[in-house]
């Protein structure tokens, strides 16, 4: 009972970092329609940086908020630089942009950091907290920042004009601009945060799953996985989506199929939503009055 | 009187197929001015080329200076608001939110509170419905929340495409006080766009008949309504 209680415990530490990746990819999707197949790698570049900066002498935290900041801005030039320019290309044309751009934050954090596991220190104290024995330290303070960062953006979409600002241009792009709001922009800062947000997903997982430039690969899928279980077009129900697929994820590995092929779990998950209820637990059919 | 708004051989194009062909009109400080026409003549198009929503050429000049240049995003911060074809509400975001957008661009926080307070005396409805999701409305309420939206922004000019389109009676009819009362009280200047002519020309001061793409006839309201030939040539009734 007790070995089950610690897998479901384990298993929201890590399914909240796919609710925060999965809360990333929803948040490039609802202002374009389409996955950001990069955002996993761009994460892991993310945190390489950081790994960078912590073995250089700067205290972590120092190193998680520098991080967070150049992660945004690199995001924004991301958008601006690379994705802006096919703005109006065809969907598969995009697709191979993003398949390119994962493939580059691969080898390059591949050539300058080497394909060598590196070790990545957790900010948190080695003790359990609260006499908590069914997680770590680290799952615990993963779970908490899992909640920290699902707050901010909440509050931040929800009570700030830009927040409003970005929802609007990406529901009505035309009407906005009649309003004043400067779209592309927006876009631009969407990219900014969905890269801030995945640099916070790849700092936590890289304690628990080691630092190599193929480490967010399962977590990315596990994550994508997430957004679809809980609605792509939704991101509360995509961080729900998240945590329930980390439960999952190492229920199955630990009871159902092995860890070996766990990852086809998320598979099985992303197929079996697509086919049952293609808009997610909690996402949204779009019905139009014609 | 001075003209606020003045277009000179406005031509506009969707892709390769040209749709205004040199348009002359202008709006006077103050004043409303109605674009008549057939569907298809262009009207819906001269708001939008306006406000740079399609590729257009010609000189338009708005405050005695030329506009030309300015993208969508910056017409709204010369002081013009567009009402536009569909009513652009927000549909997922509620009433609040929408008439928020519409003060995007303001900084001034008081002013603002006084004219949501002024926009739900003008519709209570959509203050008894503000944290209502916008889609949720009837066709009737989304154009009030369009009106007010653009109203939101403290406008000295505002473009209206068919406001009374898809409407019942009662409702046009309380619209269209609505907006001669702000016209009167804010000294807000109007273009506005319509198919229902007798309506736009109980309103307007001016009016413009359109056909394809170039002004047939223009002169005061009063007497293009009073001219049968023009009435029965192109009004239709």
């Amino acid at each position: 009972m007790s070995a089950l209680l610690h897998q479901i415990f384990s298993g929201l530490a890590m399914g909240g970092i796919y609710a925060i990746l999965a809360l990333a990819l929803v948040m490039i999707y609802q202002a374009t329609h389409l996955v950001n197949f990069a955002q996993g790698e761009m994460a892991m570049f993310s945190t390489y940086v950081a790994w960078e900066m912590i073995d250089s002498g700067m205290p972590y935290w120092a190193a998680f908020a520098l991080t967070i900041v150049l992660s945004f801005i690199g995001g924004m030039l991301i958008e601006r630089i690379v994705i802006r320019p096919f703005a109006h290309a065809p969907v598969l044309t995009i697709v191979i942009v993003f398949i390119g751009l994962l493939l580059i934050f691969n080898s390059v954090a591949g050539w300058r950091y080497s394909y060598t596991i590196k070790t990545f220190d957790s900010p948190f104290p080695d003790k359990r907290w609260f006499g908590n024995t069914l997680m770590s330290s680290h799952e615990s303070g993963a779970i908490l920042v899992t909640f920290a960062v699902l707050a901010l953006v909440y509050a931040f979409f929800r009570f700030t004009p830009l927040g409003l600002a970005m929802r609007a241009a990406a529901q009505n792009p035309a009407s906005s601009r009649l309003v004043g709001i400067r779209v592309g922009w927006m876009l631009a800062i969407g990219w900014g945060l969905a890269a801030a947000i995945g640099a916070v997903a790849g700092m936590m997982a890289a304690p628990i799953v080691y630092l190599d430039p193929n480490m967010m690969l399962g977590i990315l899928l596990y994550a994508f996985a997430g957004a679809v279980l809980g609605g792509i077009d939704n991101p509360w129900g995509a961080a729900i989506g998240g945590f329930t697929v980390g439960v999952l994820e190492n229920i199955a590995g630990a009871y159902v199929v092995g860890p070996e092929i766990k990852l086809s779990v998320a598979l099985v998950i992303i197929v079996g939503v697509l086919v049952v209820r293609p808009s997610g637990l909690f996402g949204r059919t779009l019905v139009t009055r014609v | 009187m001075e003209a606020l708004l003045e277009t000179r051989g406005l031509k506009a194009f969707y892709g390769p197929i040209q749709v205004l062909h040199g348009l002359d009109i202008a709006v006077q400080e103050g004043g409303i001015t109605a674009l008549l026409g057939a569907n298809g003549a262009g009207k819906t198009t001269t708001l939008r080329a306006l406000c740079a929503m399609v590729r257009r050429e010609g000189a338009i000049n708005y405050g005695g200076a030329a506009m030309n240049a300015r993208q969508t995003e910056d017409v709204v911060r010369l002081g013009i608001a567009h009402v536009p074809d569909g009513r652009g509400t927000f549909v997922d975001l509620t009433v609040e939110e929408n008439l928020r957008l519409g003060a995007y661009t303001r900084s001034d926080r008081e002013a603002v509170k006084q004219d949501f307070a002024r926009v739900y005396g003008y519709f209570p409805r959509l203050e008894e419905r503000r944290q209502q999701q916008a889609g949720t409305l009837s066709g009737g309420e989304q154009q009030m929340l369009a009106i007010s939206r653009a109203l939101m922004l403290r406008p000295k000019l505002l473009l209206l495409d068919e406001p009374s389109f898809g409407l019942a009676p009662i409702i046009i009819k309380d619209i269209f006080r609505i907006l001669r009362a702000i016209n009167r009280e804010d000294r807000v200047s109007m273009l506005i766009v319509e198919q229902n002519a007798n309506l736009a020309l109980d309103l307007a001061d001016h009016a413009y008949l359109i056909e394809t793409g170039r002004v047939a006839i223009s002169g005061p309201a009063a007497a293009i309504k009073s001219d049968d030939s023009v009435r029965r040539s192109y009004l239709g009734y």
